[in-house]
């Protein structure tokens, strides 16, 4: 993992500092609201319906067991013992008090973490393959990327105050995990012919009111011009975004109304004339960076694990799990575990202090020290061996997280919907938590097969809906809430965001709406081998609209 | 209708209320309800000074009912205000005041 440099540790420090002398200034009145609301927002710290809420970085959704144990911590003492794993790869907690937030922070910067850029118009949050490092089909692991993308962009003087928000996602593997087409910049490394390493860039892609899959804008770019292409990008777009129009300000606006090529013209440009080596990585430093992402000790195995296998042979829960929450490991004899936050009818994301304690114990000694979050909201232990997974399996099963449903339909993405977010026009997780408990784990939900169900309470789709295969998005209606039915949105290499079905649902109907195609889905597949997605491509909107409609007359409200 | 002032409080962001006595209080059924509009706009305008004084933000005004006494918000978004996320009863108003 990355190590704090004493750069990194001094400039964390210092604004730990700053913010505590804004808070201070802020309480006895020498700063007003309008004055340090972007203080506060600089810093991922927002006010929400019930109380304020902090949104934690955790880098390319990479953690140790002593980060985990420190988020538990801070969620227990200042806080209500929960957090909650955002589809960002970060941690919000609910009800920090802003008295607080500084000595929060101070906790965070103690284990080299921050809240920095998880809000405001700058460079968030780099995000990355979740299964990075591990992955059976990765080729080149994408985090020494986003660490120096990370580097880069914090506290970019040019690029502080964009048209708007700007996210960047890297991935090495060959499916693509990290949904890079829906953002602003998705890089996916690659090989060219000659076996140097380089990035696919894509540019333009991004949810909320106007869904877009990204462009690709290079199909080269060799390792050592990111950061310099990547400064181009966004200087075209801090220069020719629009600021008239927060709704049209996303830099997928300004690639839609400039067109693909005339953006590309524009970038080249940029780059060719500032390319002047100041920002050309050289080999050493992506080494060095390189050395912090070495992978643990994991020396190969026998590929055949004596335990694992008589386990998996007795215990069908155990198999169970084993089929939907461990991937394939690029070392023979390892296991990546996916350790569902998703129980049957709990609230997607949702983690006590006392489940991250016991995952982080679990990493420390099961799992070479490392703990990943997924931006489907799932934990990950990236380095699990064979051997050691069916007591992993027990310990997790004690604590409710052992759910054998990673990529199953009640696997969903949920915002936290109008139940916190002052943005919210409908709730979500309520959603979310009544179709989990009417497809349920059981033989039902494992004959339905891979189906990611996405929910956004609002148009700003923090839950993903618009590349949801079913996707879901609440609206208010004349004070009621309706929702909305997208089918065939997908955010891995075969990018595309979903159809609208026709008119929204109520609260009541939405859950049985979703029941009807799925149900149509399972009456037309080819076989079970034909995921929802494939019967979608294949069949198109007409026979589930037929279902949902004209089956269902009292479906419209 | 009638209405409710809320805000929050600066030094904790909790929702609170302003009461008959013109104090901000965290439970809602101690909230004072507006009927009149210009008492309304008097009380807004009272609550602001007390935005200017650092005591609370995000000051609105919201549609409530009562029957036998008992206060309730009118719109979802303001139900869920009152009470708390309606997926985690054990937290949020309902669980204190309740």
């Amino acid at each position: 993992m990355y190590r704090y440099d004493e750069f990194d540790a001094q400039f964390v420090h210092e604004r730990v500092e700053q913010f505590r002398d804004q808070v201070a200034r802020r309480l006895t009145g020498e700063l007003n609201e309008d004055q340090f609301r972007i203080h506060r927002l600089m810093n991922g710290l927002y006010l929400q319906l019930h109380a304020y809420m902090l949104r934690i970085a955790i880098p390319y959704g990479t953690l140790s067991s002593k980060q985990m144990r420190k988020l538990a911590e801070i969620a227990r003492r200042y806080d209500k013992s929960y957090g909650h794993f955002t589809t960002r790869q970060n941690l919000q907690l609910n009800w920090p008090a802003l008295k607080d937030v500084p000595d929060i922070l101070a906790e965070l910067a103690s284990v080299e973490m921050h809240a920095i850029q998880t809000s405001g118009n700058c460079i968030r949050n780099v995000t990355a393959d979740h299964f990075a490092g591990a992955a059976a089909d990765e080729f080149e692991d994408p985090r020494p990327y986003a660490e120096i993308l990370r580097q880069w962009s914090s506290i970019h003087p040019e690029f502080s105050f964009l048209p708007r928000k700007f996210k960047i996602a890297v991935t090495g593997a060959t499916s693509d995990r990290a949904a890079i087409q829906v953002h602003d910049i998705g890089l996916q490394l690659l090989r060219n012919d000659k076996g140097e390493l380089g990035f696919a860039v894509y540019v333009g892609g991004g949810q909320g009111r106007t869904p877009m899959v990204a462009k690709k804008i290079r199909d080269f770019l060799p390792v050592a011009d990111l950061l310099a292409y990547c400064e181009a990008i966004v200087r075209v777009y801090n220069l020719e975004g629009r600021r008239d129009n927060k709704y049209k300000a996303r830099i997928k606006i300004l690639v839609h109304e400039k067109g693909l090529e005339a953006m590309r013209t524009a970038v080249e440009a940029e780059f060719a004339e500032r390319n002047d080596q100041r920002l050309r990585l050289p080999q050493s430093e992506i080494d060095r960076i390189h050395a912090y992402f070495a992978p643990p000790d994991v020396k190969p195995r026998p590929a055949q694990s004596k335990a694992f296998e008589t386990r998996l042979s007795a215990d069908a829960k155990f198999a169970a799990f084993v089929n939907s929450n461990v991937s394939a490991h690029k070392v023979p004899g390892y296991g990546i575990v996916t350790i569902s936050l998703k129980p049957i009818g709990k609230i997607p994301g949702d983690a006590t202090s006392d489940q991250m304690d016991v995952v982080a114990h679990l990493a420390e000694h099961y799992g070479h020290d490392e703990i990943r979050v997924s931006h489907e909201q799932n934990l990950v232990m990236p380095y699990v061996a064979l051997d050691d997974i069916p007591h992993v399996y027990d310990e997790l099963a004690k604590h409710d997280l052992a759910c054998a449903n990673a990529g199953q339909i009640s696997d969903i993405i949920s915002c936290p919907g109008m139940d916190y977010c002052s943005l919210a026009t409908a709730r979500s997780i309520p959603v979310a938590q009544r179709i989990s408990q009417h497809f349920g784990d059981g033989d039902r939900a494992h004959a339905i097969g891979p189906l990611k169900i996405k929910i956004s309470g609002c148009i700003n789709a923090c839950g993903h809906h618009h590349v949801g295969h079913i996707g879901i998005l609440g609206l208010e209606r004349k004070g009621v809430e309706t929702y909305q039915i997208t089918l065939g949105g997908s955010a891995d290499e075969t990018c595309s965001v979903g159809d609208i079905t026709g008119p929204g649902f109520s609260y009541e109907d939405v859950v049985g709406a979703v029941n009807t195609v799925v149900e149509t889905y399972m009456g037309l597949r080819k076989d079970s081998a034909e995921d929802f997605l494939s019967a979608y491509r294949r069949l198109g909107m007409a026979p589930f609209k037929a279902a949902l409609y004209e089956k269902n007359p009292g479906a419209d409200i | 209708m009638p209405q409710v002032i809320s805000a929050n409080r600066l030094i904790d962001g909790l929702l609170v209320f302003l009461d008959r006595a013109g104090s901000w209080v965290e439970p809602f059924q101690s909230a004072a309800v507006y009927d009149d509009k210009g008492e309304l706009e008097l009380a807004l305008a009272k609550a602001q000074q007390d935005v200017g004084a650092n005591k609370v933000v995000d000051v609105a005004a919201f549609e409530v009912k009562s029957k036998s006494g008992i206060l309730s918000a009118v719109t979802m978004r303001d139900i869920i205000r009152t009470r708390g996320p309606s997926v985690r009863p054990d937290h949020g108003k309902q669980a204190q005041f309740s």
